[in-house]
């Protein structure tokens, strides 16, 4: 038993903290609001050339080769940064539909499109048959939808958005408009079922990494805000309302973060029980998330309910990947049909 | 990172397994459940299963062999813990000594003191009570006032004068520990030592206290000229509070609440739940339907402090200490213990209520006042709430 991350995987996260302060600061991320793509290419090149982007392509297509062990810190760090880029959707969920696409499709798959992503040439967008809008479409190169039970790969060229505008400002939903067709088909039938539901499990332990990272981020901010912020003569940190609200907060945040850790290690191991791990990340980090945005915001006070403060470009990132790929009381529910029916 | 025990520990927990399935009182052997350790019969049962355990050595795994363990890793502690709790096995009477003092005795104790102690205390022959709180001292827990005084007889003796109270299991403990005022002028944390006293000492009167389940599970006890020898302060003289903060940390992290009491707990919860949605008799049929968000948010969360633990146990067993996170985790398993018990009791309906013939509380209704006082002791929630506020957040003092 050892739970905990190897010396190369926090140095990693380091590189990766260290580089996001320097690259994305708040107002870098409002220019990624004002951007047709929501998020940055240039930045996006530079976190590949980091071999982020790349971290789970094969080292033969130019990629590092590594898991999702070696991925759950990373998404944790871009959450907390608030980075814009389609980590989550291009490393987590993209690629390794590309690595395990069989037969002569997949080679070909795998040709087109992993080391563009290693280089950050491609970004990838997924879009399962349940979901209407789907995430990141603008500005994805490859598209991977769900319909009727077939898992297709196709080409930005090959579809049609109509844009969705939503509330988080770095995040472009857009409905999709395609045609399937032999080309575009990746799997059908049972393989496709096995191929989505891996699919919504990463989606699920990935978004969770983001969401504690964003759950962090959140509660420093209210943290370092309370030490400073000053009502009848000292600062309001150091009333117990303020200190318990905060403390609730970062209590959810520390017991979602080691249930997300084991979910990314059940699910590079193929543990039958990934998808039960998986819901119980996805649970505790959106219930983490959404508790951190309010207690966030009631600390900042009227000042975190404007625009000019930074504070909402993490809240609603919060409430936005809180609910997508199923919110708390999903998950939870999926979590007890799951024991209910083990038993039985 | 890798979540799979090694072939020795599953070795290790199989032993385990077969022992406590063999040895461990239960209803279905006609030897258990013991009667409530907080009557004197059952206090007396829960000792002699105590000695049973000792004999076999697996009262205390993790400590040292000369002191009746198995010098068994954290690891390991954990791992028996899981399968004591898969066993239903009964609750630890010695459990103050063995998992709060203990700790302390192996990091400030002299080695007479070790030899003294620990044994008894392993085989249950010596059953600990903790003394800190006094009627005037809870959750401010050093303005206490007991004192301390040196003989003026005899120089290697000290005169104990005062009031503890809400001492579990002191209504029977042979033993107590607890912290005296020995200097009246120093400032207030620095004043204190930490005294072991035998309950039968002379000047020492307990009165038994009824708690909400109407049976003696804790005591007040009153010091009148007790004498105690030199020999009986554990740490220096005036650094008391230094050495039962230590105690303090045991109690509100790891080793009192090991996960497997809240994911034992949980999964006889996800029982429950079953059982509840396929009643057929039920008159209130939507129950079930209607708990069920919350039986979720019971298992994940018990899963959660499972989890946490396990990663808090590789930092220890790779060096690192526990500092102030020990307060999340007590508000932590505190409030999963909450959920599980007031979710099942919602389950129950119109039946949780219901003592049984002998006047007893089921086992959930018996968790559920047991869990109701997780928030209050080793430090009420509010006061936990401070300190990660300010340790861990870097808050300001209030």
């Amino acid at each position: 038993m050892q739970f905990g991350f190897d010396e190369h995987q926090l140095e990693f996260r380091a590189q990766l903290r260290a580089f996001a302060e320097k690259e994305c600061p708040p107002g870098a991320l409002r220019e990624a609001w004002a951007s047709p793509l929501g998020w940055s290419r240039p930045r996006y090149e530079a976190l590949a050339e980091m071999g982020v982007v790349g971290l789970t392509v094969p080292e033969e297509h130019g990629g590092m080769g590594l898991g999702l062990v070696d991925l759950v810190g990373l998404l944790e760090e871009a959450g907390r940064a608030g980075l814009p880029e389609p980590l989550v959707e291009t490393t987590a969920l993209g690629v390794p539909v590309l690595v395990q696409a069989p037969g002569a499709q997949g080679e070909v798959l795998r040709a087109r499109w992993l080391e563009a992503v290693a280089t950050g040439a491609a970004a990838i967008a997924v879009g399962t048959a349940s979901m209407p809008a789907v995430p990141g479409a603008q500005g994805a190169d490859l598209l991977l939808l769900e319909r009727e039970g077939e898992l297709h790969a196709v080409p930005a060229a090959g579809v049609v958005l109509t844009p969705r505008p939503v509330l988080d400002g770095s995040r472009r939903l857009a409905k999709v408009d395609w045609e399937p067709s032999p080309a575009t088909l990746v799997v059908s039938g049972f393989e496709a079922e096995g191929f989505v539901t891996a699919l919504e499990d990463r989606a699920a332990m990935g978004t969770g990494a983001v969401l504690v990272g964003v759950a962090d981020r959140l509660i420093s901010m209210a943290a370092l805000y309370a030490g400073q912020r000053s009502q009848f003569g000292k600062p309001i940190g150091s009333f117990q309302a303020v200190k318990h609200h905060l403390v609730n907060a970062l209590v959810r945040v520390e017991f979602a973060r080691p249930v997300v850790y084991r979910a990314a290690w059940s699910l590079s191991e193929g543990d039958p029980d990934a998808r039960l791990h998986a819901s119980m990340a996805k649970a505790m980090a959106s219930e983490a998330a959404t508790v951190a945005a309010r207690t966030a915001l009631q600390v900042h006070g009227a000042i975190g309910y404007t625009w000019e403060h930074d504070l909402h470009l993490w809240m609603k990132r919060a409430w936005a990947l809180a609910a997508a790929w199923g919110d708390a009381a999903a998950h939870r529910a999926r979590v007890l049909e799951i024991l209910v029916g083990r038993r039985a | 990172m890798d979540l799979r025990f090694t072939p020795e520990q599953d070795r290790f927990r199989a032993e385990a397994r077969g022992w406590l399935e063999a040895n461990a009182p239960s209803a279905s052997k006609g030897t258990g459940p013991l009667p409530s350790l907080d009557t004197a019969a059952g206090f007396e049962a829960h000792r002699a299963w105590e000695r049973t355990m000792f004999e076999a050595g697996w009262s205390v795994v993790s400590w040292p062999v000369e002191y009746g363990g198995r010098g068994a890793g954290l690891w390991e502690w954990l791992i028996f813990e899981e399968e004591y709790y898969r066993a239903g096995a009964p609750t630890r009477v010695g459990q103050n000594g063995i998992f709060l003092l203990a700790p302390t005795l192996f990091e400030f104790g002299t080695a007479e003191q070790r030899a003294r102690y620990l044994l008894p205390m392993a085989s249950g022959e010596e059953v600990w009570c903790q003394g800190w709180s006094e009627p005037d001292a809870g959750s401010d827990l050093a303005a206490i006032r007991s004192r301390a005084t040196r003989s003026p007889a005899q120089s290697d003796t000290w005169v104990l004068n005062g009031q503890k109270t809400w001492c579990s299991r002191g209504a029977f403990a042979h033993w107590i520990f607890g912290l005296f005022r020995s200097d009246p002028v120093a400032e207030r944390h620095r004043g204190l030592t930490y005294f072991l006293v035998p309950m039968n000492s002379p000047g020492v009167t307990v009165r038994p206290i009824a708690q909400l389940d109407g049976e003696t599970g804790f005591a007040e006890v009153f010091f009148e000229d007790v004498e105690v020898p030199a020999a009986q302060v554990l740490g220096q003289v005036g650094e008391g509070w230094r050495v039962a903060m230590a105690t303090a940390g045991s109690e509100r992290g790891l080793s009192l609440r090991s996960p497997a009491r809240y994911t034992e707990a949980a999964a006889r919860l996800v029982e429950l739940y079953r059982r509840t949605a396929r009643a057929d008799g039920d008159r209130d049929r939507g129950r079930a339907v209607r708990c069920a968000d919350n039986v979720a948010r019971a298992v994940i969360d018990a899963e959660a402090y499972r989890l946490h633990t396990y990663w808090t146990a590789t930092r220890l067993v790779a060096g690192a200490g526990v500092g102030p996170e020990a307060s999340m985790n007590k508000l932590f398993w505190s409030e999963t213990d909450l959920l599980v018990h007031t979710t099942a009791l919602a389950l129950l309906g119109s039946e949780a209520e219901m003592l049984d013939q002998e006047g007893r509380p089921s086992p959930w209704l018996d968790g559920f006042l047991f869990a109701l006082a997780g928030p209050i002791y080793a430090g009420t929630n509010e006061i936990q709430r401070n300190v990660v506020a300010e340790r861990v957040l870097g808050l300001p003092r209030g």
